[in-house]
């Protein structure tokens, strides 16, 4: 079969069949480098791409001015300003929903229909079933995935408490909207399809349901393409300003869109640090490996160059024989890529709701990632090829000497008395060869710190999560009120079925301004020393807030660029509209969004308002639940609730799905890695050592005794990598900590023991399977034929 | 010579009957040894002669319990070596037989003394590796390391290294094979020593016909096949041998 081809050819397949177990290696963590790169950047592509594509094709707004009333006419002064392509206005409100079946109310959102069709702003997908009627009040169409998670199709009903009067409604149609691609409730970090709806109805019926009859309370704006919008978003200001606006916003702070450039961001960090360790690990193994070759081989190189083979020729050789690794690595890359790509796909498919979502990398995200690989085999190998074309053929002939390892040092030779000779070998072995014990220690290592540093994010999410939903928000329930109320109205709570403590809260629209920074915030108000929901320092310790000023999360004051004691301008956006500069009394951390916090007294003076409220948190008698979602969802006050037991479950059947998947594949490359690198190195150490071993066997060594020396060592540097691993992970785990840190969520750098353990366990298992592979060798060592040459 | 109780055939250290070995099957199987019958009694120096190819190494690999042959029984002492398993060759080996080669074998990462060390640290009654080296005249270069030896030296070391568990036979494959004639003479002093002092049954391979004037008994092969035995009356020391 091999006839045709040249002998130097036929000696390349029989050297590359000879070391397959290794070239499989290699190629596999190059593969896995490879197909983590693409697809990580095929998804961010694919995402980019889809989101861009829908948008455009169902014309996104740019722009949201929410306000408390405006007239109709308006609308043709916001067309007017510079900058401004196209506006539209509608009303939008938040709903209590009820449907069949569902204990707990739901919160969410309805938008106003035009009479024809759809909006031309943030127009939607229309799924299944039909417009609702223009003349009927009690239609309207649901958000596809809320209406799939209840079971609903079009014709069946559900209940709306819109403006205080509970409503039954008709579904006549599904539909996908570009404002909710991630569909989650204001205040929540992971979307739960169930908890969180949104309807359309025809204009007329809502703005009848909320007095709003030629009225607005939103503005959509599509800005002119190129046009700076901030400076739009200050001229509406100041033209909404008398109709009670909250302050205009942009995509930047649109709640789905910042979800989507979150995961997007993470992605890109994902894609940037993880497959450079398995290209870094690949390269190793590379050099470790022809390295090893090409010293095995010298006489057979001088040879030919002495038969008159060029050094060009020679070089080739094992050029092609590097290709053939790379190239399977890219081809095991490719499709890997591809399949987690697809995998990818599907999963954010559950998540961001988008009318289409095909994985496709572009082609240079290939391309890039195969220039990668040869960038990576070139730099593993350059030094071993150097050897090639260097190697004098004359020199080459003389078979080299004995490895000389009497320049042992002295303490390792004190060391050494107390012990027998195969230990004796063994750290003399690592001593004499230095570079490769500590190669091999650093790929081990890196397995490891690859498995922390993806793992740990679940611990550090779980943290998270603790901290959020059981030492910040210990309520059990949160009810905001339609408008704001006296304090009183939490005696109505009170008297629900199960209510058992309450404390209240008031949320305030500000635009917060220090110098040139500019944030558009809620402030919540808090009794000083409250229970439930509370401000709490790094050390997790409830601060108590000062009676004056305003406390900021860590993350708000970085935005801000403020610090405790600075002055900040507050320009309220509520009520009569105060504008006042307050001193930053504290900064306190938090993990989600970028809160700022205020004593409700102290904020009810500066507004000059009587004791007002939003809503209350509220503790619920854990038996009597239903009974207090039943008297909720017919409590006309209530505009939203948010139940923190539900939220919290969200989360971590999220982070079990998606974050359990992403640790599950880093759990199987870092193994991958573990193995290739363990592995790769007994092998070479068996290949070199081969001779020294049969010569034990034959003195009488068993073998036991014999694969003690060689797999000695290896458990030796394993043991040496565990603790330089964990170091590297935790490395990793700060750098990825440092890149998640964005305005929706901080990691925090936590890492627990048992994930230390838990990635030792598995590099020690990579470890082990790979000496047992080794071992197996050795037990089929050919004693005679390693006897019978020289070398 | 000390072979005063002169042994007979049912007193012999290594008995073989009728130990074939082939390579491969059908067509292309390769006979290393045809129907070998040996017996080689306490305390002699055999000399194996025989053309390349003709199935030196096969008997000596069989007989040191490092090969297995395809049929026939091999014989230690009173133990059937044919009917150890993987497990108690090694044992055997461990115990009994001191192996030399043509390519010395020794551990480079372990000095002179260590190499010896390796065997006797788990031998049942070994010499120290001091003594060992001092037979074979190493006595002053106990702590280099092989990259530190001379040819010659290295394969003295090889030899202290099989005599040191005072093994009960010494099998020797081309010990000189790749020293000059000075050297090897000094090689082969060592290994006439230990046969003679320790008494050690001693088999040595060689292409070289005049190093047989130092045996008791000369094997000729040819073809895996014994041809010729000769008795030696009168070995000679190996100082005397030139070649
Ligand atoms: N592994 C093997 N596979 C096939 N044939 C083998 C193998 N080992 C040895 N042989 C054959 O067995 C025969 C005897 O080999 P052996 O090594 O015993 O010869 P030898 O007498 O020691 O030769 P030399 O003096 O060259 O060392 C030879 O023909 C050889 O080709
Ligand atoms: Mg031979």
């Amino acid at each position: 079969m091999l006839e045709f081809l040249a002998p130097l050819d036929r000696k390349l397949l029989r050297d590359l069949w000879a070391i397959k177990g290794q070239a499989l290696a290699i190629a596999v963590v190059i593969g896995c480098g490879v197909g983590m790169y693409l697809m990580s950047k095929g998804m961010l592509a694919s995402l980019a791409d889809t989101r861009a594509a829908y948008y455009e094709r169902y014309r996104f707004a740019d722009i949201w001015a929410p306000v408390k009333r405006a007239p109709d006419a308006l609308l043709e002064q916001i067309t007017e300003l510079p900058g401004v392509r196209r506006a539209e206005t509608r009303i939008r409100a938040g709903v209590i929903l009820d449907v069949e079946g569902a204990a707990a109310p739901i919160t969410g959102e309805i938008q106003s229909l035009p009479a024809i069709r759809g909006p031309h702003i943030n127009d939607f997908v229309l799924r299944q079933g039909r417009y609702p009627d223009p003349l009927r009040e009690d239609e309207v169409l649901a958000l596809e995935a809320f209406a799939e998670a209840h079971q609903l199709e079009p014709g069946n009903h559900l209940y709306a408490i819109l403006n205080g009067t509970k409503k039954k409604l008709t579904i006549t149609g599904l539909v996908l909207s570009p404002e909710y691609v991630y569909a989650i409730s204001p205040g929540e970090i992971v979307p739960d399809k169930k908890r969180f709806g949104v309807l359309w109805m025809n204009l007329d019926a809502l703005a009848n349901a909320f007095d709003l009859d030629g009225a607005f309370n939103e503005a959509v704006l599509l800005a002119s393409p190129g046009e700076n919008t901030d400076a739009l978003l200050e001229q509406l200001d100041l033209l909404l300003k008398r109709y009670g606006a909250t302050s205009a916003y942009g995509r930047d702070q649109q709640i789905s869109d910042q979800f989507l450039t979150n995961e997007i961001q993470q992605l890109e960090t994902m894609g940037r640090l993880l497959p450079p360790i398995f290209l870094l690990v690949a390269a190793f193994l590379l050099n470790v490996v022809i390295g090893r070759l090409v010293d095995t081989e010298r006489e057979q190189i001088g040879l030919l160059k002495a038969f008159g083979y060029s050094n060009g020729a020679v070089a080739q050789h094992y050029l092609k024989m590097i290709g053939v690794i790379t190239l399977l690595g890219v081809v095991i890359g490719i499709v890997l890529g591809l399949w987690l790509g697809h995998g990818l796909a599907r999963m954010y498919m559950d998540y961001f709701k988008f009318p289409f979502l095909l994985f496709r990398a572009p082609p240079e995200v290939y391309l890039v990632g195969i220039g990668f690989s040869l960038v990576v085999a070139a730099v593993g190998t350059f030094g071993a090829v150097l050897r090639v074309l260097r190697l004098d053929p004359a020199v080459a002939m003389v078979p080299p000497p004995p490895p000389d390892y009497s320049r042992s040092a002295r303490w390792l030779e004190r060391m050494t008395r107390l012990i027998d000779q195969p230990s004796r070998m063994i750290l003399r072995h690592l001593y004499r060869w230095p570079r490769r014990a500590a190669m091999t220690t650093i790929g081990i290592a890196m397995s490891m710190g690859l498995l922390i540093g993806s793992s740990f994010s679940l611990d550090a999410m779980m943290y998270m999560v603790d901290v959020s939903f059981n030492v910040i928000d210990r309520q059990d329930v949160t009810v905001n009120f339609v408008e704001p109320r006296n304090v009183r109205a939490i005696q109505d709570v009170l008297h629900a079925p199960g209510a058992m403590h309450a404390e209240p809260f008031r949320a305030i629209p500000v635009v917060l301004r220090n110098g040139t920074n500019s944030r558009r915030e809620a402030i919540i108000g808090l009794q000083p020393n409250a229970e439930l929901s509370r401000v709490v320092d790094t050390e997790l310790r409830p601060v108590p807030l000062p009676g004056y000023g305003i406390v900021l999360s860590d993350k708000l004051a970085e935005l801000l660029d403020i610090r405790e004691g600075e002055l900040l301008r507050l320009e309220v956006r509520t009520g009569r509209r105060p504008e006042l500069d307050v001193e930053v009394s504290g900064i306190v951390k938090t993990y989600m969004g970028t809160a700022a916090y205020m004593d409700l007294e102290v904020m009810n003076r500066m507004l000059k308002d009587d004791i007002a409220i939003s809503g209350t948190y509220l503790l619920v008698d854990p038996d009597r639940t239903d009974e207090f979602y039943q008297a909720l969802k017919n409590t006309p006050v209530v505009a939203g609730v948010s139940l923190q037991e539900q939220a919290q479950d969200a989360f971590y059947d999220t982070l079990q799905e998606s974050l359990g998947t992403f640790v599950f594949f880093n759990t199987l490359f870092a193994g991958l890695i573990a193995l290739g690198v363990v592995y790769n190195s007994a092998r070479i150490s068996l290949s070199e050592r081969g001779r020294e071993l049969a010569s034990l066997r034959v003195l009488g060594l068993t073998r036991g005794e014999v694969s003690y020396i060689l797999l000695g060592e290896l458990a030796l540097l394993t043991l040496l990598a565990l603790p330089l691993g964990a170091l590297l992970g935790y490395l990793l785990a700060w750098t990825l900590v440092q890149s998640f840190n964005t305005e929706l969520f901080r990691i925090p750098l936590i890492i627990s023991p048992s994930t230390y353990g838990y990635a030792a366990l598995v590099v020690l298992l990579s470890a082990a399977a790979s000496g047992l592979l080794v071992h197996r060798r050795i037990q089929q060592l050919d004693l005679i034929a390693v006897l019978k040459t020289r070398e | 010579m000390n072979n005063e109780n002169q042994p007979t055939t049912s007193q012999a250290a290594i008995r073989a009957e009728g130990l074939t070995k082939t390579y491969g099957s059908g067509e292309s199987t390769v006979y290393a040894l045809r129907g070998v019958d040996l017996a080689v009694p306490h305390g002699e120096m055999v000399v194996l002669l025989g053309p390349s190819g003709s199935g030196k190494s096969t008997l000596l690999n069989i007989l040191g319990g490092l090969d297995s042959p395809t049929e026939g029984r091999v014989f230690f002492d009173k133990d059937e070596l044919t009917a150890f398993d993987d497990r108690h060759l090694t044992q055997f080996r461990r115990e009994y037989v001191g192996f030399v080669f043509q390519f010395y074998n020794l551990i480079p990462s372990l000095t002179a003394r260590e190499n010896v060390a390796l065997v006797t640290e788990i031998a049942h009654n070994p010499m120290t590796p001091e003594h060992a080296l001092e037979l074979v005249g190493l006595g002053k270069r106990m702590d280099h390391f092989p990259a530190q030896l001379s040819g010659g030296e290295q394969q003295r070391v090889a030899i202290a290294r099989a005599i040191a568990k005072q093994p009960r036979v010494l099998l020797c494959d081309e010990p000189t094979g790749a020293l000059d004639s000075k050297t090897g003479i000094v090689v082969l002093e060592a290994i006439a020593r230990v046969n003679r002092e320790l008494g050690t049954t001693t088999m040595v391979i060689t292409h070289n016909a005049a190093i047989a004037n130092m045996a008791d008994r000369i094997l000729s092969m040819a073809d895996g096949q014994i041809q010729n035995i000769e008795q030696n009356a009168h070995p000679c020391a190996p100082a005397e041998l030139t070649w």
